[in-house]
């Protein structure tokens, strides 16, 4: 489905006019696109995923018998010998939140067809996506390096290097996913396969749009604002 | 009584010489209906055996294949039912199976038959088939990721099978999969086969997100003109409202298969405490057994409704045009569906009243726990207003509709007791618990299936199913469970516990052993009589009656397509106008005893038309 259009339809003012709205014939959300309505549903779902993740965090340490370990100290990072606290995840949110910047541009630039800007934004998106998995990357060995795994750690509660290496792990696998699929389409739009009506996709047979792009984008804001839960969760608590 | 006001009420019916059959829209009607917002959908159509058949993006296909996927499941799911019950009812001829056989008995066929049976064949059966056809849509939005959910649900099937053939065998730790018995020696197949257990349900939920995306979407943003949404057929209402409970709900699922993963595989300590076995200290520490409960019971009491819901929305079709009469109540029917939907979210801890909790926190449970009863018990009455003073045709379809809604509000009056803690705590894991379930959720639902399929099979291979073995299946099968289920309340009541593969010296063994047998033999001829329905099709298919068009005279969409059974596309060259709800049966004054969704105002004199 490409475009839609709504014609004659004007909404009705006031509550009762809102539940008229929502209830009227052929769609709830006038002019959404499917795959937009889609990856929303979508992330309400994921929602749920990470909520359930960081509920039991808490849970789990709340009820562990030994000490957390004090993040400050275990994610410190020396640099030019002073540990300073919480460097690389602050370098490591920033490269992530910059990228949502980028995306968000790249929508932009998309909708205007502006095929060039559009395609050198969605690379940037990817580029700051890998260069945070980079980074966590770095960050995984030097705590593996330090002793911590996820059964066991140096520091305290065996359940922080489990609760840690999962739920930085699955949204690792969040970005690692979004920077696939960025770097697909960085190839499709400067291919042209969103132009001219769309040339058809070789798996699902339909045909591409712009719209992919912001429906990609609200992916990558969603894993960049799961980002900052996980931050504060885990590193300022 | 439509006698008496027949010539009052001045409805008539006009000629339809202007009305295209299957499109609805005359030349005048057009002012009633909004033109259409959504442009024709792409549709990708296989032309070889391997994108028609098999990895087919068509959801009428995907939902036939889902369907006998479950079916499969379902079958091996009654077969080890079948076991348990000659391990209960007559040990000595179950020489071959050991205790831990029984208790992977038990956990096979509760995770079978709850999450890869029902849920598939309500939700994937019938949701993929009924949702494109009765919203008036060509397909399900994205079809591809549709076909790929159904080949994820596939492959979740085929690990949960091979699991039977991993050393050590299939998990034994009951369907609830509590740790930390789960993943500790001693508990069968707490190597591989609960490993595998957890891999499944994870490939599951990747693959019903896949397949709920798609149903929920359809149904809020690709309905035809018309179709506004107290048009719909509570059939759509429930599956929908299944879907997003689904959506909410199996996200705990997976977190909790992801995290006991780990503990198996990796020796975190998310679900287990520091445990003592035969006098060492295991490498365990720390973590709560209970997190996993809540956790598992987020998922699991939605779980009930997810079965449940589709089986209210369908069986309220079904006995609607059954009784030719509308649904009593549509709107409440539709509150009521979302309501349970809400309310299910709340209830959870109420499977963990002996796991032991605040006592204001049971009591906030308890009391959600019984104020869905309000929201149940309104569809219940109508159903049965529903029933009243219509014209009932007591065929194969309505019998399974009557047999249901006896047997759930069975056992929604012991959910009753059940929902209660002080009343829960003695009844605790007894048959009586056992009886509970399988009447509301396990022989309630599967009532409504049967149903379905006697109801929707000419739709779907154009030809009637043979009644009088209908008949025969249902009797013996509603007979047959009121035998198996029935006495295990009283089983319950005598204290009798639940997953005990013997019941060795204790008092149980002189006072329940003739139930027991009793009960074995039941179930061996309920599970028999399933075969019925199985030879009813293969039968029909060769030789069976053709069924034409419409042959129930219904309403809703899905029997008004331009072929029967529908093709790939549904509707032919033009999508259907809706201009009514789907329960205009016996309206006084009109020229038949039904009227479908695409019936236009001008079809239908002295009336006012709702503009959408």
């Amino acid at each position: 489905m490409s475009e839609q259009k709504i014609v004659d339809y004007e909404f009705k003012p006031g509550f009762k006019g809102m539940a008229h709205d929502t209830g009227s014939d052929q769609t709830m959300f006038k002019g959404v696109h499917w795959g937009k309505a889609m990856m929303w549903i979508f992330l309400l779902s994921d929602t749920f995923v990470f909520s359930c993740f960081l509920i039991s965090y808490m849970k789990g340490r709340a009820s562990t018998p030994v000490e957390w370990p004090n993040p400050s100290e275990v994610f410190a990072l020396d640099a030019f010998g002073v540990p300073v606290p919480l460097l690389l995840i602050a370098l490591m949110t920033f490269v992530l939140i910059t990228s949502s910047g980028t995306m968000a541009l790249a929508v932009k630039y998309g909708y205007e067809k502006n095929k060039k800007m559009c395609g050198w934004l969605v690379l940037a998106t990817a580029v700051g996506g890998l260069t945070f998995v980079g980074m966590q990357a770095y960050e995984w060995s030097k705590l593996i390096h330090e002793g911590v795994r996820p059964w066991e750690n140096p520091f305290g509660a065996a359940q922080f290097g489990s609760f840690f290496f999962m739920i930085t792990g699955f949204h690792g696998t969040h970005v690692s996913i979004g920077v696939i699929f960025l770097f697909i389409y960085a190839y499709k739009v400067f291919a042209g396969h969103y132009e001219n009506g769309g040339k058809r996709g070789w798996f699902t047979t339909m045909r591409g749009d712009y719209v992919e792009i912001e429906i990609l984008g609200l992916y990558w804001h969603f894993v960049d604002l799961v980002w900052v839960f996980i931050f504060a969760f885990f590193y300022l608590w | 009584m439509s006698d008496e006001i027949e010539n009052k009420s001045g409805y008539q019916t006009q000629s339809s010489e202007t009305m295209n059959e299957y499109s609805g829209a005359a030349v005048g009607d057009v002012d009633y209906v909004r033109p259409a917002e959504i442009p024709e959908q792409d549709l990708y159509h296989g032309h070889t055996f391997l994108t028609k058949w098999v990895f087919c993006q068509d959801a009428k296909v995907i939902g036939v294949q889902y369907f006998l996927t479950a079916v499969f499941t379902g079958i091996v799911g009654l077969i080890l039912s079948w076991l348990m019950r000659l391990q209960l009812g007559f040990p000595e001829l179950a020489g071959f199976m050991t205790a831990e056989h029984y208790y992977q008995f038990v956990t096979m066929h509760g995770m079978i038959m709850v999450v890869y049976f029902l849920t598939a064949l309500f939700l994937g059966g019938f949701g993929n088939y009924l949702i494109p056809l009765m919203v008036g849509a060509r397909d399900m939005v994205f079809p591809y990721v549709n076909m790929l959910s159904f080949w994820m649900f596939f492959v979740a099937v085929a690990v949960l099978m091979a699991s039977f053939f991993v050393p050590g065998g299939p998990t034994g730790s009951g369907w609830t999969l509590y740790p930390p018995q789960a993943i500790l020696d001693g508990t069968p197949g707490s190597g591989a086969g609960i490993l595998l257990m957890l891999i499944s349900l994870s490939l599951f939920v990747i693959g019903f997100t896949m397949g709920g995306l798609n149903y929920l979407i359809t149904i809020l943003q690709a309905r035809t003109r018309g179709m506004t949404l107290m048009r719909m057929p509570l059939t759509v209402w429930g599956i929908f409202t299944a879907t997003v409970l689904a959506m909410l709900a199996f996200p705990a699922l997976l977190v909790s298969s992801i995290m006991m993963t780990l503990d198996k595989v990796l020796g975190t300590s998310f679900f287990m405490p520091t445990i003592l076995k035969a006098g060492e200290v295991l490498e365990y520490g720390g973590g709560s057994p209970i997190l996993f409960q809540h956790l598992f019971w987020f998922f699991g009491h939605p779980e009930v409704y997810i079965v449940a819901l589709p089986a209210f929305g369908i069986v309220s079709d079904l006995i609607s045009v059954h009784a030719r009469k509308n649904i009593f109540g549509y709107r409440m029917m539709v509150w009521a569906i979302v309501g349970i939907g809400a309310l299910s979210f709340f209830v959870w801890a109420h499977h963990m009243y002996v796991s032991g909790m605040n006592p204001w926190f049971g009591f906030f449970f308890a009391s959600t726990t019984l104020i869905i009863a309000v929201p149940t018990a309104m569809k219940v009455y109508n159903w049965i207003l529903t029933l009243w003073r219509g014209n009932i045709r007591i065929n194969t379809v309505m019998l399974w509709c009557l047999g249901f809604i006896v047997t759930f509000v069975n056992g929604g009056i012991t959910g009753i007791f059940l929902g209660n803690v002080s009343v829960d705590v003695p009844l605790s894991d007894t048959y009586f618990v056992v009886a509970h379930f399988h009447m509301v959720m396990g022989i309630a639902p599967l009532m409504v299936i049967m149903g379905a399929v006697y109801h929707w099979f000419p739709l779907v291979a154009g030809r009637m199913l043979h009644e009088g073995l209908g008949k025969w299946h249902f009797w013996i099968t509603f007979l047959g469970a009121y035998s198996i289920y029935f006495p295990m309340h009283y089983l319950g009541f005598i204290g009798v516990p639940r997953r005990y593969f013997e019941m060795y010296d204790s008092p149980y063994m002189t006072s329940g052993v003739g139930l027991n047998e009793f009960i074995s033999l039941a179930a061996f001829i309920v599970g028999a009589a399933q075969f019925i329905l199985i030879y009813n099709i293969i039968k029909t298919l060769k030789t069976g009656k053709p069924a034409g068009k419409n042959p129930w005279k219904a309403n809703s969409l899905e029997w008004h397509t331009s072929t029967v059974p529908p093709e790939h596309g549904n509707f032919g060259e033009r999508l259907p106008v809706v201009h009514r709800w789907a329960y205009d049966y016996s309206v006084p004054g009109a020229k038949e005893d039904f009227m479908p969704q695409t019936t236009p105002p001008s079809e239908v004199s002295n009336t006012e038309v709702e503009k959408t």
